[in-house]
Parts: C-alpha cells; structure tokens; sequence
C-alpha cells in the first residue's frame, strides 16, 4: 500500500501518499480544507464536521476519509460550502461568541472561519445557553460559552501531555467539556505549560496573563484569511481541464 | 479526607465483581447505582482510582447513560414511556396522575427519598401501551386508576416484583422472568417464530468449513435485519479476513428504535435460536468472544437469559470445545445497557461494551478490522442470527423461497399505534403495505411510520401497494399506525424531541441540528412560518442527513423530509396562520416584546398579547 496515487479534486489532479487523508494530500497540494477538530498534533477525530466534502456524491469527513486511487472530491463546489456554511453557523447559535469582547479575537479559528465564509450573521436563532466559566486555575481559564466541543484539548491532555485533565461529559446539546475533578481544572494536574490552551482553536481555554501580548489588529487572521497559508496561489497548481 | 464508608463498601463490591477491569465500566457503574441508588462524585473518584481509569472517562460514562445519576435517586424509580404511540394512548392522563399521587413533577424526587419521575423513550412496549419501568421491572397498559393503586401499594412494600400479579404468555411466566408482559405473537412464519431442534443446525454447520457456512448464508441473500440491510455473508467473510487472531461476534439487542419490540418477543421465545445463530456466526469468522448487547430497560430478561446460556455451556453448545469439537471455543456473555438509543448504533455498540461512552465512532476504521477492544468485530441483529440458524438447518435455497429477489427471507414487523391487533407479525417479504395493515385491523390508518423515527411517514393512501422490502419500503421492524386525528407535524415534532435527547452530541450537524429542526417544526406549528422557512427547513434537513457522522443524525431528517413530500398540506395549512402585518411571519414580536413588558409592568398596545395569551 505504500507509494503514491492521484485523486481529483474539484477537476484538478493531485499526487498523494497512500494512507493519506483527503486533508492531509489536499493539503500538501496547496488545497485548503476547512477544518476545526483535526490538529496536525493530535490523532483523527472527525466530530465537527466543517471538513466535509463530497467523494462520489457523499458527504466525507476528509480528516477521517483516507485516499483512495481514483478518488473524485467536490471540495469548492456551492453544495460543499452551503454544508460547511451551516455547520459554521450551528457552532455560533449554540454557544454564546462575542467576538467583540473576546480576548482570542483575531486569533480565533471559528470567527476566522465566519470571515472566510462571509458569514455576517446565521439563519438561525441563537440558543444562548447558560454555560459556567472555570476561573479557578491559577494559570488557566476555562469559558464554556466559547467552546465548540472540537476535543482538541481532550487529545492534546492524553495524546502530548501525558495526562488525563480533561474528558467529555453529558450527551447531546448537554455535551461539555469537563475537568478531571469536581472542582474543575484547578483540581486537575494540568498547568499553564500544558498544551491545552494552545490547541485550542477558539476562546475557550485560555492561559491567563497572556491574552493581550499581540494586540488587537497584529493578530493571525487580522490580516491573512484562515486557510490563506495553505491555499497555493492561483495558477501555481496544474489544471486539469 | 475521609470517605464515606457506604459508598467506599458499594465501589469496591461493584469493581470487585467485575475484577477491577475498566473495560467493564458499565457493570461497575450500574452495580454503585444498584447499590447507593445514584453515583456521587465521591464513588466516581474511587472508581477512577479502583479501575486505574482516567477521572473524566469514568465521569463521562455515569453522565451519558439515562440510567445513571450523579444525583440521589428515590429508591423507586419510575421511568414513564413518553414515545408518540404512548401519548396517543394516554399516557399524559397517567402522567397527570403519577405527579399528582406523588407530589412531584417530573424529574424530581419526592421528599421522603423514596419515589423518583421520569420520562423515558420507547421501552419496547408500544403494543401494550402505556408502559412504564418501575426500577427494573415492566408495568403495561397503565391507566390513571393502575397508576394510583401502584404508588399506593408501592409506599406499602417498596417491592415492584410484587405489583405484578399475573404474567404474560410464554416465558414471560417462566420463573426467571415473571412479567406482565404480552408476546403478542399475530403471526408465526416459518423461518424466526418456529420451534428449533437445539443444537441441529448448529451440528450441521461444523459438518461445513467456515467458508461453506458463509457461502450458504450468501447464497441465502440474507441481509441485515437491524435497520441498514447489510448483506450478512459479506460482513462475517470481512470480519474472518481481518487481521487478528481474536474476533469478536455481537449480537445487537439494543432494540431502541421506537415502535419496534419484536427482539424483545424473540429473546422471550427463541433465545436458543439466537444463540445457536451467533455460535454458527462464531465458527464462521473464527470469533471465540461473544457479546449479548441487552437494552438496559430489558434487564427483566437478563437472568433468564443467563440461565439459557448456562444450559448451553451444561450441553456442550457453548464453551471450550463445542459439540466436541477440538479448537473449537466460543462463548458469550451479557452485556447490559444504560438507556441510549445511539448505543444500538454499531460503533457506540461496541465503545458501550468497552465500558465507554456511547459516542459513535469516527469510520473508517470499520469494526470488521478494528472493532471491539480493537479486534476484528461482526455486530449483527438479534433476528439476523435466527436467520442464519435457520439457513443452515434448512438450507440457503429453502430461506431464498420465501420474499423477493432483493429480500429474500421473511420479516418480522411491529405494529402499534391505531390499529385493533398491535402485535409482532413473521411475514414474507414484498407482502405490500396494505395487506399488513389489514392483518393488523388498522381500518381508518391515514398516516404510517415505517422504519421508526429514523424511517419515513408515508401516507396510507397510495402506499397500500407498497411492497415492505429492502427495495421499497425498508424497515427493521417499527411500523407504527396513525389514525386521520393524527397531526402530521405533531408526530415529526415527537420524534425529533426524541433525536434531540438521544443524540450523542460528538458530531456538530446532529448536536445542534436536531435541535435546529426541532425548534423549526415547532414554529411552523404555532403558526410562526412562512413559505421560507419550509425551504430554509429543507435545505437544513439535507445538510444534517449528508454531514452527520453515524446514522442517527443521517436518517433523523427522515420523518421531516418524508413528512414534508407526503403531507405538504397539513406544512402549509398552519403557514402565516398569524402574521401581523409588515412583520416576517417567523418574527415573533410579542415573545420579543415580553421582557421588555414584565421589566415595565405595561403591555405593548401595537402588538397586544395573541388570542391564546390572553387566556
Ligand atoms: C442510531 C442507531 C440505532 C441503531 N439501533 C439498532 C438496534 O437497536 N438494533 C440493531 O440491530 N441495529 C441497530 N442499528 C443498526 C446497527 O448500526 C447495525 O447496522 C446492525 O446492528 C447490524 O446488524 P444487521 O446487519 O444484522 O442488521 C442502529 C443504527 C443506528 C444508526
Ligand atoms: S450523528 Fe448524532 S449520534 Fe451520530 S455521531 Fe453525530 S452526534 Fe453522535
Ligand atoms: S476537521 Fe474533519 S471533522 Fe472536524
Ligand atoms: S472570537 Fe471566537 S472564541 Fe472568541
């Protein structure tokens, strides 16, 4: 199984590794693939869904989906943005996002998102839940109105810090993120050198202290569109058609 | 810090018995709850501590499952079925009476300890409904007046066993069972509701290679009976050519789609059969591990399913070399659910039986390579099995007479709702629509559900020549009947209530869509839809159905999407039934208003209170 294949993508031939994800070969390709759960760090857990695109007409989580020869992918086409579009907005009704008030703005994957997709505003009421704020650590801050249940730093606890400081708790729209304790993250072993926080695509958890070091407007996506790394510039890429 | 003795005492008994092994979470969790009547934090850390797993994962799995509570519980805990086909049977004059007896509402305890509420999802009982679960025990077709006699008696003796009088047919009299439930049975067929020579066709298939066991099932064209229509033969021919030298078979007894409750009939009657069908699987894929999935609200069932698996052992059907067979070791076990319907789904299945969390799992890697504890995995329907024992006692080409081309076989269908004869019914498949509502007296259907919530709603009218089968009208078993009093969008607002409390929550579309979809029909209800929003619902409904990760959230659409192409009538007649003028239709100003109206003390006088408001 080891060598390379090519697979299509929006009508363009892509050379990719065997074992590959669509997301990784894409990647490697100059394609960007919107994503949010998948971390290059962390291993596969395909939950948010904004990865979606269309292999053979059916919807594909491309950070699970590895490739296979041959393999046709809708990536760019109106259908795959209308889903990936209403999933972006499912994530901001459901939790509580003012992006105006937030210190990861600018840095944040979610609004960056929104901004890539021209998302002024969702199609669908806002939920407003009432979630808590952990304050309790003294390095690390845990604000459940920002998450969007990713994992990133349930994986990034096990996976590259060897510990075991966060899990998931409740099911359905009561799913959250918990700390290993009844008393939140200050009951944890977690610290503010963990990876946690910085595998965290939005505002969620955060390391306290540190929110304000870049300024506002000299932040990440303040000047680049998410994605904008990844995307080969026009022309670069061979056309197929 | 000091730990409470009690609970000190009830987690090392409950980790004890499972030999401390985290991967048996269920168990222990269940046996702390049996025991302490809910599982505190305090056991939780113990647990942890006790089965060397992380806090969170133990905390995780207490918090997914309906039947385990981190809060105190009374020590009486009723659980009411509130699926649609209770309601239209009354269950909310019952419900009226429980609180009203008990003083509570639902969702609480009562204040001596004793008594705790519950709504609950089908539990398999929609044709003697009202049904409730009182503890572990099963109480039919409650009635307001049952349902005071039954707190009376239980503030008496605390004792459910002892409410129930008189049981049902069959083994639900059988000493290891004694409930008050029906069989049902309107319709034996030939190949699942016929009595079984033990151990014949199991004998028969060590006469064959795993191989030949295979192609027999092959040439039987038998597919799935759970729902998705699998062919069978390919699943376990996949399964014995994974990698791996342990494989693993389970059986799904989940049984959590609404409406369906025909496993329960069979594990009641022809248990044997089951189990001969998953030891034919065994040697067919080479698995020497077997697991039994019950649902949690069948535990009524599950000693006498251990008394049925330990003949089995006794006669030399199950166990270290089978009928005699050198090498030949197969054996099962019971695994306990914890009220989750997506746990019925295979990769929830299999972390559920792990001890997990019943979060459906990223594909691929499929079970068949990396299932249960990693190993090569066939989940299969609990009538799949007797299918497949059936198969090889009586031969691919005799199973292949009876259905269609594409379903071969016979079927075994639920039917509840509005009908005369509710019941379980073994049918040929292609028998049409029409001709099992007509066994089933259902003379005045307009409206039929077929395949549960996750299937569709047809019309009666027009669907009476519909063929039941893989090809038209597919469906695991759930055929539920709805009379022309019946509101279309009332029962597509039910199930989707019922999505949004059973999904599990891991993929976006399905978290937030069911809820989205949910809020959607309500409004469309309270009259506050226009044209538009069917098309915004449309359109949300095929992104949930493409984008979800596992089949809950795939086919939870179903019964908007079919609903909206069979009844488009009933979606327009309650469109712009109240907008005021120069408002969108979906804009609700007196909700807007409302805040603003109780901080004043005043009421709007442009846009006064609706009709019903005012009441
Ligand atoms: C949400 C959900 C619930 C399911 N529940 C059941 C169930 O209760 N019983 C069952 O046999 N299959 C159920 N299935 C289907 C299983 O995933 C799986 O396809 C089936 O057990 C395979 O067995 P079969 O091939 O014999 O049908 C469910 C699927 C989903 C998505
Ligand atoms: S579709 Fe629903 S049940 Fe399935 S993984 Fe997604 S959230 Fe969980
Ligand atoms: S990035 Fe693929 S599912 Fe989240
Ligand atoms: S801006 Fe997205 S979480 Fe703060």
């Amino acid at each position: 199984m080891n060598g390379r294949l090519t697979i299509t993508v929006d009508g363009r031939r892509i050379e990719a590794r065997a074992g590959q994800t669509i997301l990784e070969a894409c990647q490697d390709a100059g394609v960007y693939v919107p994503r949010l759960c998948a971390h290059p760090k962390l291993s596969v857990y395909g939950s948010c869904r904004v990865c979606t695109c269309l292999v053979g007409g059916r919807a594909t989580a491309a950070c699970v989906q590895p490739v296979q020869p041959g393999m046709v992918i809708e990536n760019d086409s109106d259908r795959v943005l209308e889903i990936r579009r209403t999933i972006i907005e499912m994530l901001f009704v459901e939790g509580n996002h003012f992006c105006m008030v937030c210190e990861k703005s600018g840095d944040c994957e979610l609004q960056a998102l929104a901004y890539r997709f021209g998302i002024t505003h969702p199609r669908f009421p806002y939920m407003f839940p009432e979630r808590p704020i952990d304050a309790g650590h003294p390095e690390l801050l845990l604000d459940h109105d920002r998450c969007v249940l990713c994992g990133r730093c349930v994986r990034a606890s096990a996976e590259l810090d060897g510990k075991s400081a966060l899990g998931f708790a409740g099911r359905g729209l009561r799913r959250r993120i918990e700390a290993d304790g009844p008393r939140g993250l200050a009951g944890t072993d977690a610290t503010g050198d963990d990876t946690i926080a910085e595998v965290c695509p939005v505002g969620a958890l955060l390391r306290k202290g540190t929110a304000y070091r870049t300024p506002y407007g000299r932040r990440r996506y303040d000047h680049e569109p998410i994605g904008g790394d990844i995307d080969a510039p026009c022309g670069e890429a061979q056309e197929d058609r | 810090m000091a730990v409470n003795p009690l609970i000190r005492h009830a987690v090392e008994r409950a980790c004890h018995a499972c030999g401390r092994d985290p991967t048996r979470m269920l168990d222990i969790v269940r046996g702390v709850q049996q025991r302490l009547g809910h599982v505190p934090d305090e056991a939780v850390d113990l647990i942890a501590r006790e089965t060397g797993a992380p806090r969170p994962d133990v905390a995780g799995v207490v918090g997914f499952y309906a039947f385990f509570s981190n809060r105190p519980q009374g020590r009486i805990v009723i659980r009411l079925c509130g699926d649609v086909v209770d309601r239209m049977h009354g269950v909310e004059r019952v419900a009226e009476a429980l609180v009203e007896e008990l003083g509570v509402p639902f969702g609480e305890t009562t204040p001596d300890g004793l008594f705790t509420l519950l709504w609950t999802p089908c539990i398999g009982m929609s044709d003697q409904a009202p049904a409730a679960l009182v503890n572990d025990v099963v109480v039919t077709r409650l009635s307001r007046d049952v349902a005071r006699q039954m707190v009376g008696e239980l503030r008496e003796h605390e004792d459910p066993h002892r409410f129930v009088r008189t049981y049902g047919d069959g083994n639900n009299a059988h000493p290891a069972v004694r409930a008050m439930v029906e069989n049902n049975v309107r319709r034996a067929g030939p190949v699942v509701l016929a009595d079984l020579e033990r151990g014949a066709a199991l004998a028969r298939a060590l006469r064959m290679t795993p191989a030949e066991v295979i192609r027999e099932i092959k040439t039987a064209r038998l597919r799935g009976r759970g729902g998705a229509g699998f062919p069978t033969g390919m699943k376990w021919e996949f399964t014995r050519a994974a990698a791996g030298d342990r494989k693993v078979l389970i059986c799904n007894a989940d049984e959590g789609e609404p409406g369906t409750f025909k496993d329960r009939v069979i594990l009641t009657e022809h248990p044997d059969l089951v189990l001969e069908g998953m030891t034919i699987g065994a040697w067919a894929i080479g698995a020497q591990e077997g697991i039994l999935y019950l649902r949690g609200e069948y535990a009524y069932l599950e000693a006498f399913l251990e008394q049925v698996l330990e003949a089995r052992r006794r006669d030399g059907l199950l166990g270290r070399s089978i009928l005699g067979r050198e090498g030949f070791d197969f054996d099962v076990r019971i695994q306990l659910g914890a009220g989750a319907y997506v746990c019925g789904e295979e990769t929830a299945l299999i972390a559920s039986c792990e001890g997990k969390r019943g979060d459906a799992k990223a594909r691929p890697p499929f079970p068949a390579q990396h299932g249960y504890l990693g190993r090569p995995t066939s989940v299969n329907n609990v009538e799949t099995f007797c299918c497949a024992a059936r198969i090889i006692e009586r031969g691919a080409a005799w199973f292949a007479g009876f259905g269609t081309p594409e379903s071969a076989g016979t079927k075994l269908f639920s039917v509840s709702g509005d009908c005369h004869v509710p019941g379980v019914y073994e049918l040929p498949f292609g028998t049409t629509l029409g001709e099992l509502l007509d066994l089933a007296g259902a003379d005045e259907a307009a409206a039929v559900q077929v395949g549960g919530p996750s299937g569709r709603l047809v019309a009666a009218e027009g669907a009476r020549e519909r063929r039941l089968g893989y090809e038209d009208l597919a469906t695991g078993g759930s055929v539920m009947v709805f009379g022309p009093q019946r509101d279309p969008l009332w029962i597509v607002e039910r199930f989707l209530e019922f999505f949004v409390d059973e999904s599990c929550g891991v993929c976006t579309p399905c978290r937030v869509g069911n809820v989205l979809m949910h809020d959607a029909v309500r409004r469309v209800r309270a009259g506050l839809a226009g044209e538009s929003d069917l098309e915004q619902l449309r359109a949300l409904a095929t992104t949930v159905g493409m984008a979800s990760r596992c089949g809950l959230g795939q086919s939870s659409p179903n019964p908007v999407l079919s609903a909206m192409d069979a009844f488009p009538d009933h979606w327009r007649r309650h469109l712009h039934a109240r907008s005021e003028p120069g408002l969108l239709p979906t804009f609700d100003v007196q909700a807007a208003l409302r805040p603003a109206e109780m901080l004043t003390g005043r009421r709007s006088e442009v846009f006064p209170p609706r009709e019903e408001e005012r009441r």
